[in-house]
């Protein structure tokens, strides 16, 4: 392995955004969830600012504050705030089965390094190697949404796919036009207050967060509850 | 001395195995003087040819003059059927010197001893018999011959129900499997053009063919050798059999299996391949962990140790898998290692197994006691039994210094070398496999420190047991054998490895040289700089350190004060306050709870007591058999419209086969 | 043969070291909880004291009951002497690699669950059984982590591994990151520390260790106490002088001794003070906790296996 040393702290950061997933996967807690989150977009935007260090890459200075300002600061902000007015603070969700959805996790781990292998043979820029890791941010994120069953929870898990196509991009391309970026980070801006609007609206028709009464919703099943 | 004395001395063994049987039908004074000697002296001659022809190497052959007339039996010796040949050699040894003590113990009870006797004569011919055939003919009349007098020794104690179930099953299990060898042999035959295995060599086999050839083989051999899922039968019939059958079930003919399959597999097809080994690694290691689950819930002494040989027999073919992944990616070297790892546990788990099997023999023999639940302090009564037991144990628990520790390890360094592979997906799936051998043998250490712990520990918790009386000497004889090869196997691994590195050299074409390069203090399988262990050291090392140790401070002159235990001050202490085999193992149950099906809960008995009660059961019956089994009695529900009683529609029916024969002939 | 000579000499230095940094933890936990504490050789004086003793055993024990304090003994030094302490030369971790430690360190728990098994108490009993359920835990994630490191050392010889650290430049891996993390995990529960069990508690039903040598007194106690301060100072040196090799000698000569002895007594005592102060923050879990800290070790091991596997190869 012939690294510089700053290229090795960029994997090793590389790495915390695969274990931030994992975290924020198996963590119970409402509010540390949200932590951990604060902490991926942490380690995303460094990652960012070191690639842009390491190939001389000025734009992404821009996109790694861009990060840091959304994902570490106002989105958690808000996400605290909404979750203080709507008494979650405290709230535990019990996972089923969480061994099973780590397993599934790391299954998705190596399918997603197996899917980018010819990728990155065909090229031997050692930020290709991190591609798989957002592949499978991406994924993990979407397997949050799937077995969590918190609203507030699956916002995460949906931040955090944006989390890994972010990387993706600045890993493999690097980074979008700066445009792109911030019609992007907009995007999730919007995504963010609309989301916080539904907690309020779900709160108050279902009296829960937990999505797995939406299927309240359906007509088939209206007679059975 | 050569390779065909070695053959000679094998057909002299099967030779003696068969008069043994068939003494055994003579007056009770000449079968209880000739059978079993004979049976011993078959055993040794056995593992002296084995021996031979691991020594000098070679191929020996010879003919028959049995079989069919234009397909002569054909038998052949060579460094492989050598190893295992000693294997069933040792065992049946010491199996035969345990034998007539614990047999004593049969001769009040109703079950004929002629027939115990016999079969077991006719068992031994056939496990020989299997490992030196050269024809698939031969081959699986030998099996048959195997199987079937297992049958009927697994259903010699046939007075209860369950024991007849246990032994149909086992018959039935041995059938399918035998049919799916049978199966494999034909695809092999049909490219080779002939049943024998010469020209079974030959075979130019595409990928597609030689895989289906594969799973035939691996379907069948894993049958026999009990891997999950196609387990069930074995802890059912190897218990029920008498403990010294059991010992050679357990120990040398689940062997035989392993033998079939790397004759089959590594010999027959010769080129191998990576989707093997994975196949292989899959099951090996699904086997390890959940056949030690399963023996870690048991309390039936015997049942415990027969889940426990699915466990090994999954270690064996981890060995094995790891070895075909090596050698189809083109890492000999490894590929080797993995390979006398595999040989090694084989041998390993041959004398542990049979130890611990004759020791679960002597506690029935002298306590008539199989329940773990209702043991407790036999070492004070059964010291020797008790000695040797233990060394089953630590052996079993891959503990240093003893023999299990030394296929491990060699195990883990060959599975350590996946770095040499190429693709991570396939070095983080040996990782995987690592960690769950890591798990089972953890898991063994928790099941022998629970066996011994409740059966020889503590106190006694029946009034049987508490009555346990020594056994014969030739029954303490027969185990401290075992237990004696076992320490050795434990701290001289260099001189046994360069005996077994013949067979991957020969078999395979690439041995480990560098095992002993460094002297036969230091095992070092692949460099000096990789790894290395040197057993002998170590065990000195440790005894050193003992004898110091009660030297300084456990001198003589101090004696140590006995009373009453302390206890944390409560006083009275009685058996039954004893942590049982079921609390022991209760933090496991509930971690590793969805592999089985549990079925407990509190039932309030006729006389108004309430009493818990816990039922634990291996999930492959639901999950496999019984919908098989469903499945065959609808079908067959559905051919009996066929049998409607009117002759005519019978002879309608064979009317439409014949025409469609015809039709098809055309 | 003078390596041999200095073997030895490390293997007494392990066992002159141990009570030390048991009584360290124990001063700086007391100093944390702003207690004045015992004197940080108060453990030598309590071996001092039991050895000293009179030994009392139940009637009911066997013969396993009184060797086991021995073999227990035995192999735990056998396999601290095989962990490079001060230097890199050493022939005994030739003899023992890292597996055969954990074989040996396997060989002294069955004898300890025994030995707990054996009087037939109910306490012992529980302590055993407790023994190896957290060890069945353990061990899949020590060994994924030793497979890791073994991905880039090549080796499962700790002196060899460790020589190869020092010479190699510094590096910063995510592989050796979550190891570290796991084995640390992994170390916590199998030393008995704050969460998984508690070594100064003698409440009935939430010890361990405790529970298995409740039955013991005398030089057989001092024996066993002995060897459990062995144990978590061969654990601490596993960890300081794998993941942080600096300044171990790669010979024996007198001032790479010196600077590497000084070295190592600032890395442990730095590691003790760690300790003392999770402890302090810490509070023990329940037994059925247990499984999610230890299956997190399992995860964290993975995570270093896939992190070598994705990102340090082919780059």
């Amino acid at each position: 392995m012939n690294m510089s040393l700053l290229q090795q702290l960029i994997i090793v950061l590389a790495a915390g955004v695969m274990f931030s997933s994992f975290a924020m996967l198996r963590q119970e807690r409402l509010s540390t969830a949200i932590y951990t989150f604060a902490l991926q977009g942490l380690f995303v935007a460094m990652v960012t600012a070191l690639i842009a260090a390491s190939d001389d890459l000025d734009h992404l200075y821009f996109s790694a504050i861009l990060v840091f300002g959304l994902k570490v600061l106002l989105i958690p902000w808000m996400l605290h705030r909404q979750v203080r007015r709507l008494e979650l603070d405290r709230h535990r969700e019990s996972i089923s089965h969480p061994v099973l959805v780590i397993m599934a996790a790391l299954g998705l781990v190596v399918f997603s390094y197996w899917l980018v292998l010819p990728l990155v043979q065909s090229e031997m820029q050692f930020t290709r190697n991190i591609v798989a890791v957002s592949l499978a941010v991406v994924l993990i994120g979407l397997l949050m949404m799937v077995v969590r069953a918190q609203a507030v929870v699956q916002v995460l898990g949906f931040m955090s796919i944006e989390n890994g196509l972010f990387l993706a991009a600045v890993s493999a391309t690097s980074g979008l036009p700066l445009v792109v970026e911030l019609g992007v980070a907009f995007d999730v801006l919007v995504a963010m207050v609309l989301f916080g609007v539904f907690f309020f609206q779900i709160r108050e028709s279902i009296d829960s967060l937990n999505v797995d009464r939406l299927n309240r919703l359906t007509e088939r099943t209206g007679d059975e509850l | 001395m050569s390779i065909t004395l070695a053959l000679q001395l094998a057909e002299g063994a099967i030779v003696l195995a068969l008069l043994s049987a068939l003494v055994s039908f003579f007056p009770a004074t000449v079968r209880r003087h000739v059978a079993m000697p004979l049976f011993t002296l078959s055993g040794l001659v056995a593992l002296v040819a084995g021996l031979v022809a691991l020594i000098n190497g070679g191929v020996a052959t010879a003919q028959l003059p049995l079989g069919l007339p234009w397909l002569p039996w054909q038998v052949r010796m060579d460094v492989l059927s050598g190893f295992f040949l000693s294997i069933i050699g040792v065992v049946s040894f010491a199996v035969g010197i345990y034998a007539p003590g614990y047999v004593r113990g049969f001769e009040r009870g109703s079950d004929s001893l002629r027939a115990l006797g016999g079969f077991t004569g006719l068992f031994l011919a056939g496990m020989m018999l299997v490992v030196i055939a050269d024809d698939a003919f031969m081959f699986m009349v030998a099996w048959e011959l195997m199987s079937l007098s297992s049958y009927f020794l697994v259903a010699w104690h046939h007075d209860h129900a369950a024991n007849r179930r246990a032994a149909f099953l086992y018959l039935l299990m041995a059938h399918v499997g035998g049919l799916s060898i049978l199966l494999g042999f034909g695809v092999l035959a049909s490219f080779g053009g002939g049943f024998t295995f010469e020209a079974m060599r030959g075979a130019p086999l595409s990928f597609g063919w030689a895989s289906v050839a594969f799973v035939l083989a691996f379907i069948g051999f894993g049958m026999k050798a009990g891997l999950v899922p196609l387990h069930a039968w074995l802890p059912e019939a190897h218990p029920v059999a008498p403990s010294h059958i059991s010992a050679l079930m357990s120990g040398v003919m689940l062997k035989v299996a392993v033998y079939g399959f790397i004759r089959f597999v590594f010999d027959l097809i010769g080129t191998v391949h990576w989707q093997w080994g994975v196949v292989v690694l899959i099951f090996g290691s699904l086997s390890a962990v959940i056949g030690v689950l399963l023996a870690l819930m048991q309390n039936d002494l015997k049942r415990l140790l027969a889940y426990s040989s699915v466990e090994n027999l999954g270690i064996i073919f981890v060995g094995l898998g790891l070895a075909l992944l090596f050698f189809a990616e083109g890492h000999p070297l490894i590929g080797s290692l993995a390979f006398v790892a595999a040989l090694y546990h084989s041998v390993n788990h041959a004398l542990f197994k049979g130890l611990l099997f004759l020791g679960a023999g002597a506690i029935l023999h002298s306590a008539n006691e199989r329940d773990l639940e209702k043991m407790g302090g036999l070492l004070r009564r059964m010291p020797w039994t008790g000695l040797f037991f233990l060394v089953g144990s630590i052996s079993i628990a891959a503990l240093p210094p003893f023999n299990g520790f030394v296929s491990e390890w060699l195990s883990f360094q060959a599975a350590l070398q996946a770095w040499n592979l190429d693709g991570g997906v396939l070095r983080s799936f040996v990782s995987i496999v690592v960690s769950l051998l890591a798990l089972t043998g953890a898991l063994v250490a928790a099941t022998f420190v629970k066996v011994y712990g409740v059966a020889f520990l503590g106190q006694a918790r029946s009034r049987t047991v508490r009555r346990a009386h020594k056994v014969p000497l030739s029954m303490r004889l027969g185990q401290g054998i075992l237990a004696i090869l076992c320490l050795l196997l434990g701290i001289l691994p260099t001189f046994f490895i360069d005996l077994f590195n013949a067979v991957p050299r020969e078999i395979l074409g690439h041995g480990l040289s560098q095992a002993s390069a460094h002297g036969w203090l230091w095992l070092t399988p692949i460099s000096e700089k990789t790894a290395s262990y040197s057993a002998p050291l170590v065990a000195l090392i440790l005894f050193v350190i003992l004898v110091l140790g009660l030297w300084l401070v456990g001198r003589g002159t101090r004696r140590v004060r006995l009373g009453d235990a302390w206890n944390y001050g409560h006083a009275s202490l009685t058996p039954s306050m004893q942590y049982t085999g079921t609390a022991f193992v209760q933090p496991i149950r509930q971690v590793y709870g969805l592999l089985f099906q549990i079925n407990d809960g509190v039932e309030t008995q006729q006389d108004g007591r309430r009493r818990y009660f816990l039922q634990v059961t291996d999930r492959a019956w639901g999950l496999l058999y019984v919908p098989i089994a469903r499945w065959v009695e609808w079908s067959s529900r559905q051919a009996v419209r066929l049998q409607s009683g009117s002759i005519r529609i019978y002879l309608a029916w064979t009317l439409a086969a014949l025409l469609l024969l015809l039709w098809l002939e055309v | 043969m003078s390596a041999w000579v200095f073997t030895l000499i490390q293997a007494l230095l392990y066992l002159a070291l141990a009570p030390l940094l048991a009584g360290w933890i124990q001063k700086v936990k007391a100093r944390l909880q702003n207690r004045r504490g015992a004197s940080i050789w108060q453990p030598y004086r309590n071996l001092y004291k039991l050895f000293a003793k009179e030994a009392r055993m139940a009637h009911t024990a066997s013969p396993v009951f009184r060797a086991a304090p021995y073999i227990v003994f035995a192999a735990i030094w056998l396999a601290a002497s095989a962990i490079p302490l001060l230097t890199t030369d050493l022939p005994t971790a030739a003899m023992a690699d890292v597996i055969v430690i954990a074989g040996l360190l396997g060989l002294s728990r069955f004898f300890l669950a025994l030995a707990g098994m054996d009087v037939g108490t109910a306490f012992g009993g529980m302590g055993a059984s407790r023994e190896v359920f957290i060890s069945a835990l353990a061990e899949p994630a020590m060994l994924m982590a030793v497979f890791t490191l073994a991905m880039t050392a090549h080796t499962t010889n700790l002196a060899t591994a460790v020589g190869d650290l020092l010479v190699s430049a510094p590096f910063l891996r995510p592989s050796f990151l979550f190891a570290l993390i796991a084995v640390v995990l992994v170390v916590i529960a199998e030393t008995g520390r704050i969460p998984v069990d508690n070594p100064s508690t003698h409440l009935e039903l939430t010890m361990i260790h405790e529970a298995l040598i409740l039955e013991y007194s005398g030089r057989q106690l001092a024996l066993l106490e002995w060897a459990a301060q062995l144990k978590l100072l061969l654990f601490a040196t596993l960890l300081v002088n794998v993941f942080l090799p600096w300044g171990t000698a790669q010979s024996i000569h007198p001032n790479a001794i010196g600077i590497a002895f000084v070295l190592f007594v600032v890395k442990i005592a730095l590691l003790g003070v760690a300790l003392a102060v999770s402890e302090t923050l810490l509070a023990k879990m329940r037994i059925f906790r247990i499984p999610v800290f230890l299956n997190m070790a399992l995860l964290m091991a993975f995570l270093g296996l896939m992190s070598h596997v994705i990102l340090e190869v082919g780059a």
